[in-house]
């Protein structure tokens, strides 16, 4: 009833975690069974270990959270040596993130983690944090449609890109991917924000900006889910502060073949399981036989 | 030990000094398993996403008998605000018991807290009791050293400086360990305050070679390891995370002397 198939992965529920939200997983098994949680999207990985931005990463906005993290991980190295050998243990469709400082630097992550074990890899090109790489690409069709032929060219997984939200027109972006050969696009990413100490007259955040998550970006994003599935063929993952089983079920009807939990994970660490049984309930009660009934059938 | 997500009943929310309370949570199953320097993370609007995030605190007590988990705040902001208007019977959605608690292996310890600092370390006197257990508190003035009569029992000597002198030797806790190490009497020091003061309790544990602990506050999201929040630089070149790795940490880790 909540299988779907995003770009030829199994997932027993069409509720993943966003990438950065929940650690490499692991971190999260004593709240939920990770088994049955849809595909997890682990952190951000790089070619070499990053030691993300200093000073103060996160401030809270209403109905929100800014971050500027800077890409804390410990590169790809590590996280094939003896992150990847935990996670196989469990039952679950591991998708891996990877952000590039150029180009080059996304095939070699696609070639490195193409391996048993990871079942698709999402492009980073909307990182509002990081000073190379992230964003650069994402905000340019060309150099985001690069990236996908490069990751492409690298590797046999599905490739998953994910989009900014910081950008002019959201669909030319997603076509320019799709073109490239995504064959799935997630969005969004985080809105760039600031908040500013009025005692201090100082930026809150030690990178003085960073990106916007939360309910408060919902409206947006199920906007931007909502224009890209008029226009591309690819699934869309949806996600931008969905905290609920009807957040995620307003991102379904939007065009989302899939949705995924970020901040909402630290409100409620249960909150991928939890929003996977309200969509069932949800289904059940309007009588429909599988999830993937709701998708795109918003009524303009 | 599992980290839990639970329903908590709270048992009562009163003041114990100026603009601070004691909140008493009913929690049996996190109050079974909690360590002294371990922390809950509360979502303090249960109905709302304002505040959004979950607040870490400190627990300060813990009665297992009666399944009550104890947390002291000092209402600051709004996420205090709202713990504050917590009455009796309210449920609490906590995450506990989380992080790394202290070392229990002093024999003959020294603890030295700052302001709120002190939370935790109630916890951590009760558990070293009976042995013979030295504090050193410090706060600004008189008003904030409700903290004295909580130790008093729990502690063989209490020290206390105050900024303005209102109440023990004016001056900060600092200006007294260099006189209460030189007895050697100390086997293990355990401090938790401001990032200065911290920093020179540890200092000073390091030039009389006594093993020291720090307990570190950071901005948290998760509060489980999955954000990268509140990561802090190591000693080794590392980044720590302050909800997973700490908040308890040995000084010689986290804190540079």
């Amino acid at each position: 009833m909540l299988a779907v198939t995003i770009a030829g992965i199994k997932m027993k529920t069409p509720v993943m975690t966003a990438s950065g939200t929940f650690g490499f997983g692991t971190e999260y098994s004593d709240f939920v069974d990770l088994n049955k949680i849809g595909a997890i999207v682990v952190k951000g990985t790089t070619l070499k270990p990053r030691p993300g931005n200093s000073g103060r990463r996160i401030a809270e906005t209403p109905a929100g959270m800014l971050n500027s993290i800077g890409l804390e991980n410990p590169g790809v190295e590590e996280f094939l040596r003896t992150i990847l050998p935990k996670l196989t243990q469990y039952d679950v469709p591991i998708i891996v993130n990877i952000s590039g400082n150029t180009i080059e630097e996304y095939g070699e992550l696609a070639a490195l983690l193409t391996v048993p074990g990871i079942a698709g890899l999402e492009l980073n090109i909307s990182c509002p944090n990081v000073k190379e790489g992230g964003i650069a690409f994402g905000t340019q069709c060309h150099s985001a449609a690069a990236v996908v032929e490069m990751a492409k060219r690298n590797t046999n997984l599905p490739v998953i890109v994910k989009l900014s939200p910081n950008v002019t027109d959201i669909v030319s972006m997603a076509l320019a991917v799709e073109a490239a050969g995504a064959d799935a696009i997630s969005l969004i990413n985080t809105l760039l924000g600031m908040a500013i100490d009025i005692h201090k007259w100082k930026p809150v955040l030690g990178n003085v900006v960073g990106g916007l998550s939360g309910p408060a970006v919902k409206p947006i994003a199920v906007r931007m889910v909502w224009q890209v599935a008029q226009a591309v063929h690819v699934p869309i993952i949806g996600m931008g502060g969905i905290v609920t089983a009807e957040d995620a079920i307003e991102f379904m009807l939007a065009g989302a073949s899939a949705v995924a939990v970020g901040t909402g994970n630290f409100i409620n660490p249960k909150a991928t399981q939890s929003v996977a049984e309200g969509i069932k309930e949800y289904i059940e009660k309007r009588g429909l036989s599988n999830v993937n009934q709701l998708v795109g059938k918003v009524n303009v | 030990m599992p980290k839990m997500v639970v329903e908590a009943q709270v048992v009562s929310n009163v003041e114990i000094g100026i603009q601070v309370k004691e909140l008493v949570l009913y929690a049996p199953t996190i109050a079974a398993s909690a360590m002294p320097g371990q922390f809950l993370h509360v979502r303090v609007a249960s109905v709302t996403y304002h505040p959004l995030l979950r607040r870490p605190l400190s627990i300060s007590n813990v009665d297992a008998e009666a399944g009550t988990v104890s947390t002291i705040y000092r209402i600051v902001g709004q996420g205090t605000v709202c713990l504050a208007k917590l009455n009796k019977n309210d449920i609490v959605d906590c995450m506990g018991p989380l992080g790394n608690g202290f070392t229990l292996q002093g024999q003959r310890p020294l603890l030295v807290g700052g302001g709120m600092g002190l939370a935790p370390l109630v916890f951590l006197a009760g558990a070293l009791c009976p042995r013979p257990t030295e504090v050193v508190m410090g706060g600004r003035t008189e008003e904030e050293m409700f903290w004295a009569p909580i130790f008093h029992d729990m502690c063989s000597n209490l020290h206390i400086t105050t900024d303005d002198g209102t109440l023990g030797s004016r001056g900060v806790t600092l200006d007294l360990l260099p006189e209460l190490l030189q007895t050697g009497k100390f086997d293990m020091i355990y401090t938790c305050g401001p990032h200065v003061m911290m920093d020179g309790v540890a200092k000073l544990a390091k030039d009389y070679n006594i093993p020291c602990q720090v307990s570190l506050e950071e901005y948290m999201a998760c509060g489980v390891g999955g954000c990268l929040s509140c990561t802090c630089a190591a000693n080794d070149g590392s980044r720590k995370k302050v909800c997973t790795d700490g908040p308890v940490f040995w000084a010689e880790e986290v804190v540079s002397c």
